[in-house]
């Protein structure tokens, strides 16, 4: 049905079947109001892919990627993630999910304040159960990875963006997680930092297979990707596997 | 993530917001303070009255000349003395009663060599040692052949001996109360006040007849200022007082339907009241303290409230990094309940050292035990879970997109 980017024998990490999601909202005449931000979306995405998604504001993009990410539930439809029924799962599954398998990048890098980078990086590892002193020890070597260990005991407001997001992809990466999902996380980037952060996705993504979804407005961005999705108004109008030349075909 | 974790993330959230954190404290401090304070003054003021209760001797009645009026007591020095030695022994035959200690007091100047010391001066019988429950300190009460006799005997209370001898060991020796000589036979042992508050151990005794014939004098001979009557057992005290009453009316012939002139009091069913009143007293005390410890309870609630919504967002950045619920509910209640226990810890000093300023600056006696520290400080504690609970349930329940969308 979609294109993929690996052989067909691989079962999906995501797959999600006729996903819709409704916002109803209060108004003043009383009659809830209510409006459709998703519809009947199906996705398939397999290990080892690096997905863009793209899409005017208010496509939806935000909201598809907070369900991907179990931080939200689909008003109907179906979202398995490595073969599991994510509507069968209990809250405290969804957050050792969130844990253990997905790293979520945010545009804003949503650190804990007052915390330091390495503090920051470490909380993940302390819900997974791991004491302080080792998970301290495994952040600063993340941190090393990242190339920010000398920004360790820096707190969120002494760093620049760019570190900021640093901080929180090593945040994301510190329980190995399979699957990384980034909502616009270069939207409040410069050009060159954007870049940046880029090759340290695709580094990721090509040596240690992780799948990467991701959502872009720009097109230099996407193009980092090897799968591009399109969205308006809730619809999925466009999905194409995408090399190099196809690429600047479009561009 | 493991309870020393969680415990560190809510110390670290708490020394955040020291100001915050310090005023909540506060309301726990006082109501904890308050607590001990009030509960330690409850409990040394009935401790009091049950250590002047057991040293007044038990199953006790007093038996006063004079009517009893509306207003209380009228006995003045003006009024007739109707009771008698007489009455007393009459008394002491009665089938309800164990013994009577018949009294006449005033007061005298004691001297031994070149100190003196005025007291009060109570003539009485041998009786009286063992109806008042005393003991004796050194020596021994004096003798019904002392009293048969009229002997020159003195038996001192401590404190008169002490002011009197300083240390010199007083039994044998020789004083002089308003000028006459008499030996020093025994020295009872402290007893402390009684429950009106009058010191017991400032008091010289000496036989009725010697105080009557040599010391006080008596304007009516025979008369007795009032006597302290014994009942055989706490099961007859009502059949005694009955029977001590138809025996004084049937001896000062009182008509039928004419007022008794003698007052009949018992001494154990007032101490019961005055029992009951301080309890009473301790535990309005306390309850009034807890309700100052309830006031800083909501506050806790109040500011954990406040906390929840500030922190909103953390909460939905934790959530997304793989907090589950349990860690969330955990973090907010060890939060409140780290609040609660330090300033528990904090009451409890500021509330024994308060104690400790009342029982000096208002000469108060104060109690403080184990168990009324341990229970302002489990009270402190519950109270922390109990208003914690609801907000720190209400983070954990945030859904976290929401939680994440919040500004
Ligand atoms: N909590 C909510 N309640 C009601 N409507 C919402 C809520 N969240 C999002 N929406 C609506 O859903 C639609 C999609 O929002 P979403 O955030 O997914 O857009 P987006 O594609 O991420 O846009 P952008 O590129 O600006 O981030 C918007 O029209 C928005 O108004
Ligand atoms: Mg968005």
């Amino acid at each position: 049905m979609y294109p993929v980017k690996s052989d067909t024998s691989t079962k999906p990490l995501i797959h999600v079947e006729n996903l819709c999601k409704n916002y109803s909202l209060g108004s003043s005449t009383g009659d809830p109001i209510n409006s459709q931000v998703l519809f009947d979306v199906c996705l398939d995405i397999n290990p080892g892919e690096f997905v863009a998604i793209m899409g005017h504001s208010g496509s939806g993009k935000s909201t598809l990627m907070n369900i991907l990410g179990c931080l939200d539930t689909p008003t109907s439809g179906h979202y398995w993630l490595a073969e599991r029924d994510v509507a069968s799962l209990s809250s405290d599954e969804l957050a050792r999910i969130r844990n253990r398998y997905i790293g979520f990048v945010f545009q804003g890098f949503n650190l804990l304040k007052r915390m330091t980078a390495l503090d920051n990086v470490a909380t993940p590892l302390l819900y997974a159960g791991l004491n302080r002193s080792r998970s301290r020890k495994l952040a600063l070597e993340q941190l090393r990875r990242t190339g920010l260990e000398n920004f360790a005991l820096h707190q969120p407001n002494q760093l620049s963006g760019g570190q900021q997001q640093r901080v929180a992809i090593s945040r994301a990466l510190v329980n190995q997680p399979q699957l990384i999902l980034a909502d616009e996380p270069t939207g409040n980037l410069d050009s060159q930092t954007s870049s940046e952060i880029m090759a340290l996705f695709d580094q990721l993504n090509r040596e240690q297979g992780i799948t990467i979804v991701l959502v872009t407005h720009e097109n230099e961005i996407a193009a980092y990707a090897n799968r591009l999705i399109r969205l308006k108004d809730g619809h999925v109008i466009h999905d194409e596997s995408q090399t190099p030349e196809s690429i600047s075909a479009t561009i | 993530m493991n309870l020393y974790t969680i415990m560190g993330e809510a110390l670290r959230a708490l020394r955040l917001n020291l100001l915050r954190t310090g005023l909540t404290m506060l309301g726990m401090i006082i109501g904890v303070a308050a607590v001990v304070l009030m509960l330690s003054i409850g409990q040394g003021a009935q401790s009091k009255i049950n250590e002047s209760i057991t040293s007044m001797g038990s199953n006790l009645f007093i038996v006063l000349p004079g009517a009893t009026s509306s207003g209380g007591l009228s006995f003045g020095s003006g009024s007739v003395r109707t009771l008698t030695v007489g009455d007393s022994e009459a008394i002491a035959d009665l089938l309800a009663v164990k013994a009577t200690a018949p009294v006449i007091s005033g007061t005298a100047q004691l001297n031994f060599g070149a100190n003196n010391w005025s007291t009060i001066i109570t003539g009485t019988t041998p009786d009286y040692f063992s109806v008042g429950g005393w003991s004796m300190d050194s020596g021994s009460f004096f003798s019904a052949s002392d009293l048969r006799s009229a002997t020159r005997v003195a038996v001192l209370g401590k404190i008169t001996a002490t002011n009197l001898f300083g240390d010199v060991e007083p039994t044998g020796k020789i004083i002089r109360i308003t000028n006459r000589p008499f030996i020093v036979v025994g020295v009872l042992a402290a007893k402390g006040q009684s429950l009106s508050g009058r010191d017991q151990d400032d008091n010289v005794f000496i036989p009725l007849t010697t105080s009557e014939r040599q010391i006080t004098g008596n304007q009516f001979p025979g008369s007795i200022r009032y006597m302290t009557v014994q009942g055989e057992s706490a099961e007859v005290m009502d059949e005694a007082e009955a029977e001590i009453i138809q025996l004084l009316r049937q001896r000062h012939r009182i008509r039928d339907g004419a007022e008794n002139d003698f007052t009949v009091r018992n001494l154990t069913a007032i101490a019961e009241v005055a029992t009951g009143a301080a309890k009473i007293m301790s535990i309005m005390l306390g309850a009034i303290a807890s309700v100052s410890l309830l006031v800083g309870g909501i506050g806790i609630m109040n500011i954990m409230l406040v906390s929840v919504t500030e922190r909103t967002r953390e909460i939905g950045i934790r959530m997304a990094i793989g907090a589950n619920r349990q860690a969330i509910l955990a973090q907010f209640l060890l939060e409140a309940l780290m609040i609660c226990i330090l300033g528990g810890l904090a009451g409890v000093i500021l509330g024994i050292s308060g104690a400790w300023m009342v029982s000096q600056l208002a000469d108060m006696m104060i109690i403080i035990t184990f168990g009324m520290v341990a229970l302002a400080f489990a009270f402190a504690s519950a109270i922390g879970i109990f208003f914690g609970y609801y907000p720190a349930r209400k983070a954990a329940l945030l859904k976290p997109v929401e939680a994440l969308r919040y500004e």
